[in-house]
């Protein structure tokens, strides 16, 4: 089951229910309000009838690792086809923060500072876009596209805020009254099937996380093992970095020819503008080119003057002190974006790993007694860089394919699952978006203008022509020779660092030429600031660390140690010899570690073990 | 010996204190900005009176625990898989409009005339347990009013802990000025506590305590009355927030007399 610690033998407690799944976001509502609707239309359909508890109904229970269903983290514009159909009444001045897209733009942003590492072709491209001017269009650094292309185009969707999606979605599900969704209860780890070999690769169920362990996962006072949920079929949505999917991946490793190479961090504020902001509702930007080519991001307006405006880092921004934080402080101050952003208020802030490797990174999507759905099976469409309508898709059809199965009395093994769920995944419009997106990124590897043609090439001929490349591990994608000062300077900058109480990232960005950030303590705040303001990170006691550093040895050899940039809360800094120190109370559970680490101890795995664990982000407004 | 109690606790469920909290006021009142979109907990000065009720309760077996709680009932429901799965006890949930700002009388009148109507409740043996504050604006006013309604004259605020004696009466201990604690000792139930923080960690939480509430929590949430709660010409003239002022600074190494001296210095500087 991966590399829980605990104590040999322990005596857990065991409940039997019929469904179990781990996490609830869009891909879990999706499957729950399948099966909920299905319920409610025929309550005594004998499909429903509980196998555990005769005379119940099903038992379908969820555990989400969060504190609260609403505290997801994305800034989400989405075309919602799957959405809809699942609620056709659906009208989005029912859930906070929602509304219908009402208008798109996508801007390639010019550097007005002059820190960004551009290459020799992008700046001869900027110097012609800046001759032509306004000839051009071009306004305040932006160049904005006369068009948005066809597969970016979110037009008749939707804008939401995850967390109040998801929570609006679980109160209809609750109130049905056939699912149960427990939040604050981590997920240790899929419970596999016993056999003397104990190599058996059928999942039997979940066992949640020990409760009153120390740092290390020890028995302390209070010990309380996490209880064994045993379940004829066990229904996966625990995100890409989820522990139940990791553990999986271990057991089962991935088909053929398939990885996890591509990544990106998503970070996002949500910030309240002024009374007098021309923003209207329904407004959808799209970004790139700032504060580095490579970073895209996004600007989405919500009703009452709530705007999520966010940027994605990703794996292949090779810079070993690539960061989030400071350059999202940096993209909020673009001149294209600075006059509607400046005299807001930052309400809240929130960051998550994406998993962009699409068909090359999806696992099986089921085995005997489990099934995948959601961005950790790669439904993700990393060409129209939407995830939302697509893992929501994937948990209706795995809905649907349940249904199917129940009513055939058929049990939940591979075979079943693959005829049911894998069928109407592959012939759907998922699918098809999927194999369009395959090599979409291919390019990037190469840098930005070689992406962007790549990107370009392959959404408009929908996946027919596109760029090749090979894509190395996450953690070879970092490049110390990517850095930009040479290594001497780094160990000087590191040693004021550590001095003057400073986080590495933010010194190798000032002396790369960034201004220091003017805080205000209102909307340019200290990271640290933006973590604590309205409690919005807490942690339960109790629980152990959930990330590890596998090999310390590698970590003290390690000299960038890209995972103290990257970490979005600042819970992982220099430690003493070399070694990372943790604070879990201080861990949003993005995963950013996971793949941000330089190291391997195997040339396959991160140095970084992220597990499960309680806490994060404790807001709705994201 | 135990002592059979029936413990009420009421309990609201409110905005979380720690988030940004500003008020406003609409056609209706006052009321907090963007309220539905801020995540909702149970009132922490009536979770803390929740836990120590739990605690008291295992310690006496055979006594009998409710938690009443007036509220929306999505929003109810919600807070109650989280913790559901800290306490076992009997929701016994109103349906009705919550807030910092509706009328303390009219909220106490519907609790008190509901936990006069729960069924099997001995009044000979009750302890009404609550916040002794609450976070919706810290009157501290609505548990007392219960309290009178029912006729229960001994009334401790600001509780840190109870002992219960074998012969029925219990020793209170209630904050005073300077950090100290007032001692009480009451002849025997009923009574009411508003609780401060007690002394008790918060329980873990623990899915066999949830899947167990749930079979009556679930029941009672659909068969919730509704409640109107009038407003008994209660008008507010105007509604700010205290005075802000926050640093954040981490520190790894200094001693808690060192954080002690540095709060003191910094709480008296202008």
């Amino acid at each position: 089951m991966g590399e829980t610690t605990e104590a040999p033998e322990i005596d857990r407690q065991t409940m039997e229910v019929d469904i179990a799944c781990a996490g609830f976001g869009p891909a879990m509502g999706g499957f729950l309000s399948t099966l909920t609707s299905a319920w409610t239309e025929n309550p005594a359909d004998p499909a429903f009838e509980s196998k555990v508890a005769p005379g119940m109904p099903l038992q379908v229970l969820c555990y989400e690792r969060a504190d609260d269903i609403s505290s997801g983290v994305s800034g989400v514009v989405t075309q919602a086809r799957a959405i809809r159909s699942s609620f056709p009444a659906l009208d989005p001045a029912e859930i906070p923060l929602a509304v219908p897209v009402k208008s798109e733009r996508v801007m390639y942003l010019l550097d007005p500072i002059g820190a960004s590492r551009r290459s020799a072709l992008l700046r001869f491209g900027d110097a012609l876009l800046r001759f032509a001017g306004p000839l051009v269009g071009l306004k305040d650094n932006a160049f904005t596209l006369p068009w948005t292309p066809g597969f970016l185009n979110k037009h008749g969707g939707l804008v939401l805020g995850i967390g109040q999606f998801n929570q609006w979605v679980g109160a209809q599900l609750m109130a049905s009254g056939l699912v149960q969704i427990w939040p604050g209860t981590p997920v240790a780890g899929p419970l596999f099937a016993e056999n003397a070999a104990k190599n058996s690769k059928k999942v039997t169920g979940l066992r949640l996380a020990d409760q009153g362990v120390d740092k290390a996962g020890a028995p302390t006072d209070g010990f309380m093992a996490g209880m064994d949920v045993k379940a004829q079929l066990t229904v996966v949505g625990d995100g890409p970095v989820g522990a139940v999917g990791q553990a999986l991946d271990e057991k089962l490793g991935l088909p053929q020819g398939h990885a996890h190479r591509e990544w990106a961090l998503g970070m996002k504020f949500v910030i309240e503008l002024p009374e007098d902001s021309p923003l209207q509702p329904g407004v959808v930007w799209h970004s790139f080119g700032y504060p580095e080519p490579e970073i895209f991001g996004f600007l989405y307006v919500h009703p009452d003057r709530l705007v999520s405006v966010g940027t994605f880092v990703p794996s292949w921004l090779h810079d070993p002190s690539r960061t989030a934080y400071r350059y999202l402080q940096h993209y909020i101050q673009h001149p294209a974006l600075w006059p509607y952003l400046k005299d807001g208020t930052l309400r809240s802030w929130g960051a998550k790993s994406l998993e962009e490797s699409g068909c090359h990174g999806e696992p099986f999507l089921s085995g005997d007694g489990f099934a995948r759905i959601g961005e950790g099976s790669g439904s993700t469409n990393v060409l129209t860089g939407s995830g939302v309508d697509e893992a929501w898709a994937t948990g209706t059809q795995l809905g649907e394919a349940v249904i199917e199965l129940l009513r055939a009395g058929k049990p939940f093994t591979q075979e079943n699952l693959a005829s049911t769920y894998e069928n109407r995944r592959r012939a759907s419009w998922v699918e098809q978006g999927a194999r369009e997106a395959e090599n979409a990124r291919n390019g990037f590897q190469k840098g930005i203008v070689k992406g962007m043609i790549g990107m370009a090439l392959a959404g408009l001929t929908k996946g027919k022509l596109s760029l090749s490349a090979k894509i190395p591990p996450a953690h070879k994608q970092i490049a110390p020779s990517a850095a930009g000062i040479n290594p001497e300077r780094v160990k000087e900058l590191a040693q004021a660092a550590q001095a003057g109480g400073r986080p590495l990232h933010d010194a190798l960005l000032t002396e790369r030429g960034w201004p220091e950030i003017e805080l205000d303590g209102r909307l340019l705040v200290t990271q640290q600031d933006a973590l604590l303001m309205g409690g919005k990170v807490q942690a339960m006691a109790g629980f152990a660390d959930h990330v590890r550093f596998r090999d310390p040895q590698l970590c003290a050899e390690c000299t960038h140690k890209t995972c103290v940039a990257m970490c979005s809360g600042q819970a992982i800094t220099h430690g003493a010899n070399g070694v990372p120190d943790f604070e879990r109370e201080k861990c949003v559970h993005c995963g950013g570690c996971l793949w941000n680490c330089g190291q391997s101890p195997d040339g396959l795995r991160s140095n970084i073990d992220f597990r499960t664990g309680s806490g994060g982000l404790h807001s709705a407004e994201n | 010996m135990a002592n059979l109690l029936h413990i009420v606790v009421c309990a609201g469920v409110v905005p979380d204190p720690l988030q940004t909290l500003e008020p406003v006021t609409g056609p209706n009142g006052p009321g907090l900005k963007n309220e539905m979109v801020l995540p909702a907990v149970l009132d922490p000065w009536a979770a803390s009176a929740l836990y120590e009720a739990s605690n008291l309760a295992a310690k006496n077996p055979g006594s009998k625990l409710w938690l009443l709680s007036l509220g929306s009932k999505a929003k109810l429901q919600q807070v109650m898989m989280t913790v559901a799965q800290k306490a076992a006890f009997e929701l016994v949930p109103i349906d009705g409009p919550i807030g910092g700002f509706p009328d303390a009388h009219s909220t106490a009148a519907v609790l008190a005339e509901t936990i006069a109507a729960l069924p099997g409740l001995d009044r000979s043996k009750l302890l009404l347990f609550g916040g002794w504050e609450s976070a919706t604006r810290g009157a501290g006013v609505t548990l007392q009013l219960v309290g009178e309604r029912l006729g229960i004259t001994d009334q401790f605020q600001g509780v840190d802990q109870i002992d219960l004696r074998e012969d029925g009466s219990f020793e209170v201990l209630e904050r005073v000025e300077g950090g100290k604690h007032q001692v009480s000792v009451c002849a025997g139930t009923p009574a009411v506590l508003g609780w401060a923080t007690g002394n008790l960690a918060e329980p873990p939480n623990n899915p066999q305590v949830g899947m167990k509430n749930m079979r009556s929590i679930m029941p009672a949430l659909a068969k919730a009355k509704a409640a109107k709660l009038e407003a008994n010409g209660l008008r507010y003239l105007s509604v700010s927030l205290p005075k802000q002022q926050r640093t954040t600074r981490v520190e790894k190494n200094m001693s808690p007399d060192e954080i002690a001296a540095e709060l003191v210095a910094w709480i008296g500087a202008e």
